[in-house]
């Protein structure tokens, strides 16, 4: 799905908490992404001139849901200047949107497993409102663990065990698996991306994995997102951010 | 409408080369009006080239360091595969290459310029020269002999991307002149280092990056006014636009034609609202 050319200014419409993680709802009478595509979102005031005189890009957002009313929601994590900016937005302020941009996840074939980690379980949200799946999600503790909510029916494990499984969801995923084999759509930090990976490719089921990557510009222009895969560097804006296991090197 | 070395374009903003990929703005936008005057490529080396390794970019205060190293299918495939598509575009295609000696800039130019659809050719100078270590482009004399080679070779407009990283860029913009060069554009990125987080090692896996942004805009504004007092040839000028003052700042000091590059990653459609403004602070002179 291609986005229309330009930025454009949309309006914060709510702001919400949960767990350790910030919902951004942004009027936006154009959304229409697919689970997996993205957005480069920046706060049109008082972008620049935070910590370190930062922000100065847009970050790339994970589309957590994008309704057919016109509303898109992210899901933040404050972590830098630009995540802090933008998780403090008030409803009525202005949002810059770039997107949706890049290939999302395509429909799986049959039920899938939605893995995520952390912050990364943002476009998993979405995928399960399209096509259903059993999800699989690993946090930090409980605080972030709360975030778990958002997806439906979703069995979580934590680091320090404070809530769900002990452990780490590969372990959930291996035992799923051992149930019924089943595609996986992946999203999280990288060392959750490479145990999915090698656990999809030793069993041979397909795994779409969602790649996260600073950017600069998410349109293919700066060349500064890309991955190393089986066919040499990759932009992950444009070639992904969803690629299949067997594609990265 | 604005002339150019010759060639008639719509405006004066054009892209600063590697800062918009109109093959790849396609997949994600569809249809588009593109928003530059000309188009640049990136730049094309005779091989193909991987580019460096990621990490690759660092936000900085008002800017930001790359370190993309030159990722490209080299000549045989930018003619087999890019060049066939950028001809489609509604503007002048100017191609942008790069020689690690004088042999393969006369090899690149030679083929580049027996393409139709190429009206200019932009020389990318900030390599080692491999024999002294020094950039081609920050030494004048070598800028000059380089394109003395080249010259016979192109009957195309020949753009010297001029290097910021050198003690006298009004002397090799006086090289590239002498040399034969058509034009010069200025200013390229300024080599800057970014640390990893809490150490001291680079961050970049290339290393060193280049600085770009609003970071550098004064300085682009001092260098296009020292080469402007230096040569006759025509100036594109960028660094750091992102408004219409700032181009017409760089029209004031010499240039023109204005490149945007960075902005354009903030808003692909930077250039056009640009042009906008641009055209706007000449309708408020006029009143």
């Amino acid at each position: 799905m291609t986005a229309p050319f330009g930025r454009r200014r949309a309006v914060a419409l709510e702001r919400r908490r949960v767990g350790r993680y910030v919902v951004i709802a942004a009027a936006d009478e154009l959304a229409r992404a697919q689970p997996g595509q993205f957005y480069m979102v920046s706060a049109s005031e008082r972008w620049g001139g935070g910590e370190g005189e930062r922000p100065f890009l847009g970050r790339a957002l994970s589309v957590m849901r994008a309704g057919e009313e016109g509303r898109v929601e992210f899901l933040l994590e404050d972590v830098g200047p630009g995540t802090h900016r933008l998780c403090e937005l008030e409803p009525g302020e202005g949002i810059e949107l770039v997107g949706p941009l890049g290939r999302g996840f395509t429909a799986p074939d049959g039920e899938a497993l939605l893995v995520g980690g952390g912050i990364g379980i943002a476009p998993l949200i979405g995928a399960q409102e399209q096509w259903g799946g059993l999800a699989l999600l690993g946090f930090r503790d409980a605080g972030h663990a709360q975030a778990g909510a958002l997806v439906a029916g979703a069995l979580i494990a934590t680091d320090d065990g404070s809530s769900g499984h002990h452990g780490l969801v590969p372990e959930l995923l291996i035992a799923e698996l051992d149930r019924a084999p089943r595609p996986i759509l992946a999203c999280g930090p990288p060392a959750m991306l490479d145990a999915v990976r090698a656990i999809a490719l030793s069993r041979d089921v397909p795994a779409q994995l969602a790649l996260e990557a600073p950017m600069a510009c998410g349109f293919g222009a700066c060349w500064g997102c890309v991955v190393a895969t089986v066919d040499g560097y990759r932009r992950v804006c444009v070639d992904g951010p969803v690629f299949a296991a067997e594609a990265l090197a | 409408m604005t002339a150019f070395c010759g060639i008639e374009l719509r405006h004066p903003l054009i892209n600063a080369s590697g800062c918009f990929d109109a093959i790849a703005a396609r997949r994600a936008f569809g249809d588009f009006a593109l928003p530059f005057s000309a188009y640049v490529s990136k730049t094309i080396t005779l091989a193909p080239r991987q580019g460096n390794p990621p990490p690759r970019l660092w936000e900085t205060p008002a800017g930001m360091i790359n370190s993309i190293g030159l990722p490209n299918r080299g000549l045989a495939g930018y003619l087999e595969h890019d060049l066939p598509a950028l001809a489609q575009l509604p503007v002048p295609v100017i191609t942008n290459v790069m020689g690690s000696t004088v042999e393969e800039f006369c090899e690149l130019v030679e083929a580049v310029a027996a393409q139709d659809a190429v009206a200019a050719i932009e020389l990318n100078v900030s390599c080692p020269n491999v024999a002294t270590g020094l950039d081609i482009g920050a030494d004048p004399r070598e800028l000059e002999s380089l394109l003395a080679a080249l010259r016979p070779r192109a009957a195309k407009p020949l753009i010297v991307k001029l290097t910021p990283n050198t003690a006298d860029v009004g002397a090799c913009a006086a090289g590239a002149e002498a040399g034969g060069a058509d034009a010069v554009s200025l200013i390229n990125t300024l080599r800057a280092r970014a640390l990893a987080p809490g150490g001291s090692a680079p961050w970049l896996g290339g290393g060193n990056g280049g600085l770009s942004g609003p970071a550098i805009r004064p300085i682009a504004l001092a260098q296009v006014s020292l080469v402007a007092a230096r040569v006759e040839i025509p100036i594109i000028g960028m660094g750091g636009v992102a408004h219409g003052r700032d181009a017409r700042d760089l029209l004031d000091a010499g240039a023109t034609l204005v490149a945007v590059g960075t902005e354009s990653f903030r808003d692909p459609a930077a250039a056009g609202r640009i042009a906008g403004e641009l055209q706007g602070t000449f309708s408020q002179i006029a009143r």
